[in-house]
């Protein structure tokens, strides 16, 4: 029996865990969640552009997604409105938009819980080095911004004051993600992403004393997640990204009956 | 006889020595609203300059201002060259989802611990050191801001609002320590406070904001002037006495 389909699914799953300690530990600070699932939810519009310029897939999904922060940022500073209510319109606006998009494109054949869940075991082995690839640049990124990431989360007018760049580093963060949630969503798909990068994280902070423990810790929890969800997805036949969320969800619970570090 | 440029600029005390931080006509406007109109601030090496002015005059714009954080509608900033700030915020809110020890605290501005070690050591709280940040009382979170402002080896030091949820008798500890630093470092210190009272005693200079400056000179000089007193009513102004009896 030819089992790389799952090794495939492993290999992915572990790439985004790598992440999910250090760019959801920064998500968990400064109350990004809603932030990602915004972007996450523009991949679906993403799919659906394109498919429309018949574009390759993952470079569609990329694209909408760097470019969806990209407006974010503006219109955040804009300051037209709180940003929870821009991102409350923006996020389920983009939701709505990539359905009816990929709806009205004609003879599209989607396997619409794939986008939306994941199809984990699906993944082939180019996406998987994708995955790999971006993720690898992503966390030399994070490890070459860390310090900076951090000072800005704790004071961003004294970490201006020391020289840091706040508004360079704060795009660059958001970047970040953006990239992660776009190869992201072959994992979990674009409903479930920001769960996986967020759960890991704040499972991590009970047993933490300071940030990088809180990071790595992340993504070991993160890392067991996966197995775990792929393990359960195969014996008991159940969706890989779901499992794999359900998984972190269960390990959450586990944790909060521990003490608490600091 | 006059140049131009002397004519359009107040005179300010500078003994021909250059001004660390020199603010000249700075205007900040918010929806049409004049937030500071036509401020003129010379800060000159190892001299303590006091920012006073209620709540809402402009302080923290102008602070912010100097800084460089806020580009000013109007005027101009000069920063002498060589110029090192370190700055105290106001406050500091840590999310209770970010672990932090005072360790990485300082560490997120200067990587050597024994250097953190040594800034703790001056303002007084080296035993923090391994202690969370959200565990530390509002006098001790002062004085670890105050630490790592001083890693900067600063020639400036910025304080907002330094005694902000400090008890009396620590905000006094505080000043003191305050004094000392300017004194050891030699460096310029601008402070921003609505207390008069407390910082009266270690400031050379005190600036009283009300969006323009009301007035400008030695805290005798302001505590007497009529525009500080209108400001802030007689009580204010007997700074150098403690109150024993009431004026009607």
């Amino acid at each position: 029996m030819n089992l790389d389909f799952l090794y495939f699914a492993l290999a992915a799953g572990l790439g985004i865990a790598m992440l999910a300690g250090p760019l959801g530990s920064l998500m968990v600070w400064q109350r990004m969640a809603y932030f990602g699932d915004t972007l996450a939810h523009g991949a679906l519009l993403g799919v659906a552009i394109g498919l429309w310029l018949s574009l390759s897939n993952d470079l569609a999904v990329l694209l909408t997604c760097l470019g969806l922060a990209g407006l974010l940022i503006v219109l955040q500073e804009l300051h037209l409105l709180a940003t929870d209510t821009l991102l409350g319109i923006l996020s389920h606006t983009a939701l709505a938009l990539g359905l009816v998009a990929l709806a009205l494109i004609p003879g599209a054949r989607v396997n619409m819980e794939g986008l939306l869940f994941g199809d984990l075991l699906a993944i082939s082995k180019t996406e998987v080095i994708t995955i790999w690839v971006l993720a690898g640049l992503v966390l030399a990124g994070l490890g070459y911004w860390w310090r900076q990431l951090v000072a800005v989360t704790v004071h961003e007018d004294l970490a201006q004051v020391e020289g840091v760049p706040v508004r360079r580093v704060k795009t660059i963060q958001k970047l970040m993600l953006a990239t992660v949630v776009a190869v992201g969503m072959k994992v979990a798909g674009v409903l479930l992403i920001t769960a996986l990068l967020i759960i890991p994280a704040a499972s991590a902070r009970r047993f933490s004393h300071n940030p990088e423990q809180m990071a790595i810790l992340g993504s070991v929890i993160a890392a067991l997640a996966v197995l775990l969800g792929l393990t359960a997805s195969w014996f008991l036949d159940t969706p890989a990204g779901p499992s794999i969320v359900l998984a972190g969800g269960v390990l959450f619970g586990v944790a909060s009956l521990s003490p608490k570090a600091d | 006889m006059l140049d131009k440029a002397s004519l359009n600029q107040p005179k300010l005390p500078t003994n021909g020595i250059e001004p660390l931080l020199s603010l000249r006509g700075i205007e900040k406007h918010y929806d049409g609203q004049t937030v500071l109109d036509h401020v003129d601030i010379d800060l000159m090496p190892g001299r303590l300059l006091s920012l006073i002015g209620p709540s809402g005059c402009g302080k923290t714009t102008l602070v912010k201002i100097a800084l460089g954080l806020l580009k000013p509608d109007g005027g101009e900033v000069t920063r002498a060259a060589g110029l090192r700030i370190g700055y105290m915020p106001q406050k500091l809110v840590i999310d209770p989802t970010l672990p932090l020890r005072v360790d990485r605290f300082l560490q997120l501005a200067e990587h050597d611990k024994t250097l953190c070690l040594e800034a703790l050591t001056e303002t007084g709280v080296a035993h923090l050191i391994n202690r969370p940040l959200r565990a530390l009382s509002g006098g001790e979170t002062q004085r670890v801001l105050l630490a790592r402002a001083l890693l900067r080896k600063p020639n400036l030091l910025v304080l907002d609002e330094p005694v902000q949820g400090v008890d009396v008798t620590g905000q006094e500890a505080l000043y003191q320590l305050i004094a000392d630093i300017r004194t050891h470092l030699h460096c310029g210190i601008l402070m921003v406070s609505h207390d008069l009272h407390l910082v009266m005693a270690a400031t050379d200079e005190v600036v009283c904001l009300n969006r323009h400056i009301c007035c400008h000179g030695s805290p005798e000089q302001v505590s007497a002037d009529p525009a500080f007193v209108e400001l802030f009513g007689s009580r204010q102004a007997l700074y150098t006495h403690h109150h024993d009896h009431h004026h009607n």
